[in-house]
């Protein structure tokens, strides 16, 4: 019984209550490291927004909201900015994602296994790794000049839907990677057609990890200055873009695509870099709100996300 | 079934709405205006206050391309007048001939670039324009990095030296001013596009020295100290609305421009807008802490623009030490 006699000391309960002790404490002590290092992170933001609200508290107020840029600290506000902003997101969010989640749907669920679709998934996930300013430089070729689409929010919205696109793909692929085989299996074994099971299935799945994806990239977003100022956003602007929607017919208007914007990034940026140090205080004002509109969308995402996950019960 | 209508009736609406709707052009009359980073607090002003005055009905927007940025969007048609820190040069001409743009230059203030020290400094109480030279021309690289190396009576402490980036204004008019070329300057400096950055470097650094624009001093007071600069006469000047209005504290004060498309004042509320600089302009140019011109150069610009005279009076080479009235006096070049 020589391999009774080799196992043998492994299985003396002495030795292997002491193995079991030591691996717990390494086990503790990983959960120790893992809580510092979320802490601290935690504890960065958190000192971050903390000196940002007490640097511009005195600028917090409903007018900061309400009134366009001055050359007066005091009464400078981030009207254009914020409007600007959102309407970005929302051209970038509408473009991004409807195409992001059907790519990535498509190479998974679809896609044959081949040297073309490899190409493809090496270059969505070196395009994620591309500096932004980059995209800056093919949107303003492309979108301002080409498609001559000018410096518009239009522009603006397809350039940050450009630089998200591989974040949204590659966080939806993950997602629906993560759905077990098994339910795909169960699906097609009833009859149901690819695109059912897609449908029924494993998006309903894989919401949850798709809007993840979908936030991170218009977190990305939301704090991008650089290829926003390369295709030309302004800096001074004191009217709003046409309203979306309208007293009469048709109701909705998309003149405001094509209208000129500033955006948060651009206005705290030019804040920063004013002679008058009071404006230090707008600068940290916005940036507060900045962070607080990130938040906010994660917030949305977070409250979606749990709302589709009571729903699935396989 | 019935659920699956209901969500795509809409859905199938907005694309329609997408596709049908005519992206409508704003009917309200807009002024683009963009370029130098310098004249923008003016620019801002200016717009601020005329949008206020016209209630609305006039729509300004104001950028921040740089000088050169803004001449090659208004060279290309794409906006309405041009910020310029400097005059416009040779190769923007040449771009705005080939693209049949004719422009109207109109100086707006003055600036006045403003070497700084840090307040602990005692030793400096004028720097002559020979000093400034030897800090920082091309050759002083590497070379000069004491005080004494500039005048033997000062101390043998370090010189550490902050000044903007090379794609502003303010370095192309300081380097031409002090070393006879534009763009000509020792590299070994803290640059910063940013001249907050500026301010910052000279009040941490009891042996720092570093210039930026007049406003950026008036805002700083306590925290850097300017020096005065011996001017022609031999005299030392410090940096102050009254020495810049009176033409005593030179070379280093400039005047700034907007240059208006000739296109753009054939709309009323283009010459509008520039009428409203040349009057209301002088007190928001000091409020923004620039120096205004004198009276009679805001009368008579805006006779030369309301006469339509078209072109540069600089023929696009830089030039330092000019008097307003000496620019007002000469033929524009196109």
């Amino acid at each position: 019984m020589s391999a009774h006699s080799s196992i043998a000391p492994f299985l003396d309960p002495k030795l292997v209550r002491e193995g079991l002790a030591r691996r717990k404490r390494l086990d503790q002590v990983f959960v120790v490291i893992g809580l510092i290092v979320m802490l601290s992170c935690l504890m960065i933001l958190t000192v971050l927004f903390v000196d940002l609200v007490r640097n511009g508290a005195e600028r917090l107020t409903w007018d900061f909201f309400t009134n366009f840029a001055s050359r007066r600290p005091e009464r400078a506000g981030i009207l254009a900015a914020w409007v600007g902003t959102s309407l970005i997101m929302l051209v970038t969010a509408v473009c991004a994602v409807p195409v992001g989640v059907a790519a990535a749907i498509y190479l998974e669920e679809y896609a044959p296994k081949n040297w073309f679709t490899a190409i493809i998934e090496i270059n969505v996930t070196n395009l994620a790794g591309v500096p932004s300013i980059v995209y800056g430089l093919l949107a303003l070729g492309l979108f301002v000049y080409q498609f001559d689409l000018g410096q518009s929010i239009a522009a603006a919205g397809l350039t940050l839907a450009l630089l998200i696109l591989p974040i949204v793909i590659v966080a939806t692929r993950e997602a629906i990677r993560a759905v077990p085989n098994a339910i795909r299996e169960a699906a097609y074994g009833l009859g149901a057609t690819r695109w059912e099971v897609t449908k029924d299935h494993v998006l309903p799945y894989s919401t949850g990890g798709i809007l993840t994806g979908m936030i991170l990239g218009l977190s990305r977003a939301i704090g991008e200055t650089a290829p926003i100022i390369t295709i030309g956003a302004l800096s001074f602007i004191a009217f709003l873009p046409e309203a979306p929607f309208q007293r009469e017919f048709p109701f909705i208007s998309f003149g405001w695509l094509d209208d000129p914007f500033t955006a948060m990034p651009i206005q705290m940026f030019n804040w920063v870099s004013r002679p008058d140090p009071a404006f230090q205080a707008n600068a940290a004002a916005a940036g507060a709100i900045l962070l607080g509109m990130t938040l906010l969308m994660n917030g949305i995402a977070i409250w979606i996300r749990y709302r589709y996950r009571k729903k699935i019960n396989w | 079934m019935k659920r699956r209508l209901t969500f795509s009736i809409p859905a199938a609406l907005l694309t329609l709405w997408i596709v049908a709707v005519p992206w409508s052009a704003s009917a309200q009359s807009m002024i683009r205006i963009d370029g130098s980073s310098t004249v923008f607090p003016i620019a801002e002003a200016v717009a601020e206050e005329f949008q206020i005055a016209k209630r609305g009905k006039v729509r300004i927007t104001v950028g921040i391309s740089g000088t050169g940025g803004g001449f090659k969007r208004f060279c290309r048609g794409e906006i309405d007048i041009a910020n310029a820190s400097r005059p416009i040069l040779k190769d923007e001409m040449e771009a705005c001939r080939r693209a049949g743009i004719k422009y109207l230059e109109v100086p707006v203030a003055f600036d006045a670039l403003t070497v700084v020290v840090n307040p602990k400094n005692t030793w400096v109480e004028s720097l002559t324009l020979d000093d400034l030279k030897k800090i920082w021309e091309p050759a002083a690289q590497g070379r000069v990095t004491r005080w004494d190396q500039v005048r033997p009576e000062w101390p043998a402490r370090p010189l550490v030296l902050f000044g903007p980036g090379a794609d502003s204004g303010t370095f192309d008019y300081f380097t031409e001013a002090v070393n006879g070329k534009s763009k000509a300057s020792r590299g070994d400096f803290a640059a910063s596009e940013d001249d907050n950055v500026i301010v910052q470097g000279v009040e941490t650094n009891a042996n720092a020295l570093g210039y930026f624009g007049y406003a950026y001093y008036v805002e700083n007071k306590d925290r850097v100290r300017a020096v005065p600069i011996v001017n022609s006469a031999g005299k030392a000047v410090m940096p102050s609305i009254e020495a810049v209005t009176d033409g005593s504290y030179e070379p280093l004060s400039r005047p700034l421009f907007i240059y208006v498309s000739e296109a753009a004042t054939q709309r009323s509320e283009v010459r509008e807008l520039v009428t409203f600089y040349m009057t209301e302009g002088p007190a928001l140019a000091r409020e923004v802490g620039y120096v205004p011109l004198p009276a009679a150069a805001y009368q008579q610009a805006l006779e030369r623009f309301n006469a339509n005279k078209l072109g540069t009076v600089f023929g696009g080479v830089p030039e330092v030490g000019v008097t307003i009235e000496e620019l007002l006096a000469r033929e524009g070049k196109l």
